[in-house]
This record gives structure tokens, sequence and C-alpha cells, in this order.
């Protein structure tokens, strides 16, 4: 049997892959001089990844999972957050946003549900924050390589994190770490959702599968196909230029903001170092 | 073996976690003592490239040697020139005395490596004679990977070839870590063509967000393994070489007795005719 370019690129040995992610979380973490991780939960499948390897790196007395649920979040996934954090035994807290959020949106009552789902992100992370400032933790983040790669996150919102062990696992892979590390199966199996509104799902909102598009943008990104393979190889052409675009469109949030340069040393240009400098 | 994890530009630190390995190899008897690449300094120093350099002769680096005693030491530092060029340098120590020091020559540049922006090009391969392991070559990481490295130190007629890295790890489908695989692959095989033992010494944790994955090994001319360490976590590892067993394997496999390098001078030398013109 032929093998599936696409597939084979998407492959990964989850014990090998947990093994180094469990090891940068608390190399990360010891290294700024913490001990202790906060990650938002929400109950789906990436947040639940990210908070089990944290309580496999940090041991679960020093994961702090916080629940941070609006009016229309569904019932099933707050049951879903549960089943984690009872599951894992981390340290929880559920912070609910509805009356912030609300007191803030009864001045524009017109606003859009994009505008509410962002704002909505946003005070999530200003609640991790300040969690993690009270458990002297870091925030870890849950964005994964095809959320990064198509923009499908809110700037400052659900994107901003200390450090992020799955930035750099597709979706798709993020199924396979899952069932490794022992995700309850309800989470995976479930179709993913922002849960951003009653009955808002990921690849309703989208347009396609992530199935679809991993393959593609494992392809492009990883491969470096060109777009006459891809074609070729039988994406849909408007597909192709389609993610391509989404790509693009939303690299200025993968990047800090740009920065008008004067001076000989500039952040980010030609003030070069490290991350870890110093650590 | 001294798999180790640097701090990043922290050279006090780093000297005294060297102070201490040397320490610790030496109660068990060893004769030779090998650090990894940069292992003074971390990888990623960028910026700090000219805060962490030392000229050969520094106080530091003849702590350092001091230290080893009468046992061999290999160590891994920016090298600051008197033209105030920065090199990428390893160092061979024996008896208390600098007897090599080798200038990283091929100086990664693409993907995630950026290594020509900071460093100067070493401009020679060389081995030299040891007081105890024969005939030495000393390579580092990227040096490895070209052939022309490897055939040089064939030419050499080098008994002991010894590569120190600073290889982070990429692709994880299978098993093992993909570049860990070539590591290894390439450990046998050079050590199999030239009849000679090889040892890779590679360091582990993490420099923004890149794993290094330490797997550090020796190799007997035959290409099978006489010591590793294991993958991902520290470790001092000890082992054996016998160059008794390079004559076995030379009588066995005669390869260097039938190079044929006048041979190859002149074929190098028709190519550089074709290729830079000239007679």
């Amino acid at each position: 049997m032929e093998r599936d370019p696409a597939q084979a690129a998407l492959e990964i040995n989850p014990e090998l892959v947990a093994a180094i992610l469990c090891r940068f979380i608390s190399t990360e973490l010891h290294r700024a001089g913490f001990r202790h991780a906060v990650v938002g939960l929400s109950g789906g499948i990436d947040s639940s990844v990210v908070t089990t390897l944290a309580a496999r790196a940090l041991g679960p007395d020093n994961v702090l999972a916080v629940t941070m649920p609006y009016k229309t979040s569904s019932e099933a996934t707050r049951q879903d957050a549960q089943t984690v954090i009872d599951h894992l035994g981390v340290r929880s807290l559920d912070v609910p946003i509805t009356e912030s959020i609300d007191a803030y949106f009864r001045r524009f009552p017109d606003a859009s549900r994009l505008r509410l789902a962002n704002k909505c992100a946003r005070e999530r992370m200003t609640v991790l924050y300040d969690q993690s400032a009270a458990f002297e933790a870091l925030v870890l983040g849950t964005s994964n390589k095809s959320e990064l790669l198509l923009g499908y996150g809110t700037q400052y919102g659900d994107l901003a994190s200390a450090i992020n062990p799955v930035g750099d696992l597709y979706k798709t892979q993020m199924y396979r770490l899952a069932e490794y590390l022992g995700v309850p199966e309800r989470i995976i199996k479930k179709p993913p959702t922002g849960d951003l509104w009653v009955g808002q799902t990921d690849e309703g909102e989208l347009g396609f599968t992530y199935a679809e598009v991993d393959r593609l943008l494992v392809l492009m990104v990883d491969c470096r196909w060109r777009r006459a393979e891809l074609v070729e190889f039988g994406f849909d052409p408007q597909f192709v230029d389609h993610v391509a675009e989404m790509i693009r469109r939303n690299h200025y949030k993968r990047r800090m903001p740009v920065i008008a340069k004067l001076s000989p040393r500039t952040m980010d240009r030609d003030f070069r170092y490290a991350r870890d400098w110093g650590t | 073996m001294a798999q180790v994890a640097p701090r990043l530009a922290d050279r006090q630190r780093n000297l005294a976690l060297h102070l201490r390995q040397i320490e610790a190899a030496r109660e068990q008897q060893a004769d030779l003592v090998i650090f990894p690449e940069l292992s003074l300094t971390g990888y990623f120093v960028r910026d700090m490239v000219p805060d962490v350099a030392l000229p050969r002769e520094s106080a530091e680096i003849a702590r350092l040697v001091e230290a080893a005693g009468p046992s061999a030491l290999v160590a891994g530092f920016v090298e600051e020139s008197p033209q105030h060029r920065f090199y990428n340098a390893a160092l061979f120590a024996e008896q208390g005395r600098i007897v090599h020091v080798h200038r990283k020559v091929y100086l990664p540049t693409y993907g995630l490596f950026d290594e020509q922006r900071y460093f100067a090009a070493g401009e020679r391969i060389e081995a030299f004679d040891s007081a105890r392991f024969g005939r030495v070559g000393l390579l580092i990481c990227e040096d490895f990977w070209h052939l022309s490295a490897a055939a040089i130190m064939q030419a050499e007629e080098v008994d002991l070839l010894i590569c120190v890295a600073n290889s982070p790890a990429r692709g994880v489908a299978g098993q093992e870590i993909r570049t860990a695989e070539s590591y290894r692959v390439m450990a046998s095989t050079f050590a199999q063509l030239l009849g000679a033992m090889v040892i890779v010494v590679n360091r582990v944790g993490f420099e923004d967000g890149l794993c290094f994955w330490g797997g550090s090994r020796i190799v007997g001319p035959d290409g099978s393994v006489l010591a590793a360490a294991p993958m991902l976590d520290e470790s001092l590892t000890v082992g054996t070489i016998d160059l008794a067993e390079l004559r076995r394997q030379r009588m066995i496999t005669p390869l260097g007795r039938d190079e044929r390098l006048l041979l190859t001078i002149e074929e190098l030398q028709r190519i550089k005719r074709r290729r830079y013109g000239g007679t």
C-alpha cells in the first residue's frame, strides 16, 4: 500500500511527545523560579491535554485548573471539565465571568457575537493571569498549531500564555496525544467547540474539518509543498488559497506588536536575546 | 560523557557545573571528560556572544584545564580571537595544557539555526596527537553532517573522532527522535568507515522551546555501541574504549589501508578546476 504523505507527516509517537512536553513544562517553570502552573480548563480536548501534561510534569497539587463559564456555556462542557479535575486530582477554581462581561456589554448592547466572544476570551485571560499571581504560577497556553496557523483564537485572549506546550501539535495530533494520556473518551469524541455561543462548533464556524485542514497544513507548512503540488495531490485549489490566505492574514496574532525603529537597537529586530536568557 | 544542561549565558554557573562534573568523573577514574558544544555558555547566546566570549588563554579556561588534572578534557566555549572574531569552539586539553582548539567550520544558518549571524567560521579541520588516545579528531555538531569533514578525518588517520553537539529534537513520529536517529546512524557509520572510535556528546535541557535530546554515545570501530547516555536527561556516563580494538577491526576491514588519498586529491583538484576555474 502506498504511504499517504499527509498522514505520515501527521504521525506522532505520543509517548515520546509526552516525555518531551512534561520535561518542557517543568524546565520552563523551574528556570523562571516557579513550581506551579495555572490552566484555563474548558472541558475541551486541548485544555484537558495541557492540564494532564502539567499534572504529570509537576504533580497534581502544583496545578490549578480554572473554569470560567459564561452564562451560555453548556452544562455538558462544565461536567467534562469537572471530570478532568476529579480524574487528575488537580486543584481547581470556578470563576464565572457572566457578571463582568454583562456589566460591560450593558453599555454596548448592539455588540456583535464576535465582540462578545473575544471579550470573553480576554476576560478569561485576565482571570488566569490574576490567579497565576495568587498561586505563584505561570499560565500555560492551550492553543494548538492548527489554531495558531489559522488564527482561530483571540489575540491577548486564549492565545496569551507564559509557555505553550502544545503549540507545535496539530489538532489531529492532539487527539492522538489525548488518547495516550487517558483523557476521558467523551472529551475526545465530542466535536471541538470554543463554546462561544450555544451550538457553536469550530468546524461549523471554520467551514472545514480539522482532519481536512491539518492534512493541508502539514504538507503546506511543514513539508513545504508548492501550490501546484497540493492541487495535483487532490486538494481543491480554492481550499488551498483560502487556507493560505488565513495563515497570512492572521500572522499578526503570532507576533509581538510592530515597533517603529529609531535607535541602533530595537526590540525583536536587532536586540536579540533568547527568551530563556540567563536561565 | 558529561551530558549536561548549561545555563544560558551564565558562564560562572556553568564553570562551577564543569568543575563539579570533572570532579565526579575523576572519582570514577575517567581519563577523558567530554562536555557538549558551547558547554560554558549554552546554545542560543545570540547578542550575548561578545559578553560570554573568552580568549583561549583566559583564567577560566586555565582553571578548567587545571581541574582536569592528568585527565583529558573536551569543553565548548565561545572563543574571541585577537582580531575580535567570535568562534563556536571546543578545546581538547590533556595533562594540564590545551592541545587543540577546533573552531566550528560549518555554522548552520537555516531553519531554526542562525549561527553565521553571530559567529565567525573556523577554517581548519585537522586532527592532533594525544598522549593517551592516539590521533584524535574533534568536530562540532554541524561539522559532523558534512561528509568532507569525516573524509578529512579519515585522511588524518584518526583513532578517535569526537563530536560535541547541541542537537535539538525534531521529528517525533517514530520510536526515536529523528535527529537522534540521524546521529546514531552517522556515529556508527563513520566509526566503521574510519575504523575509529567515535564519541558523540550532546547536551540536554531546553532553550526557547528547543529540546536538546542528549543520547551521548561511544561507538567502537565495528559500529557497535560501547556506552550510551540516556535520552533527554542529564547524566555523567562513563564508558571504556579499548584502542586494541582498532587493530582487530583494521585487520578485518582495512579500509584506511586501501584508501587512495592521492587519487582523491587529484579528483578534488579536477573538480575544483571545473567548478571554480583555473589550472
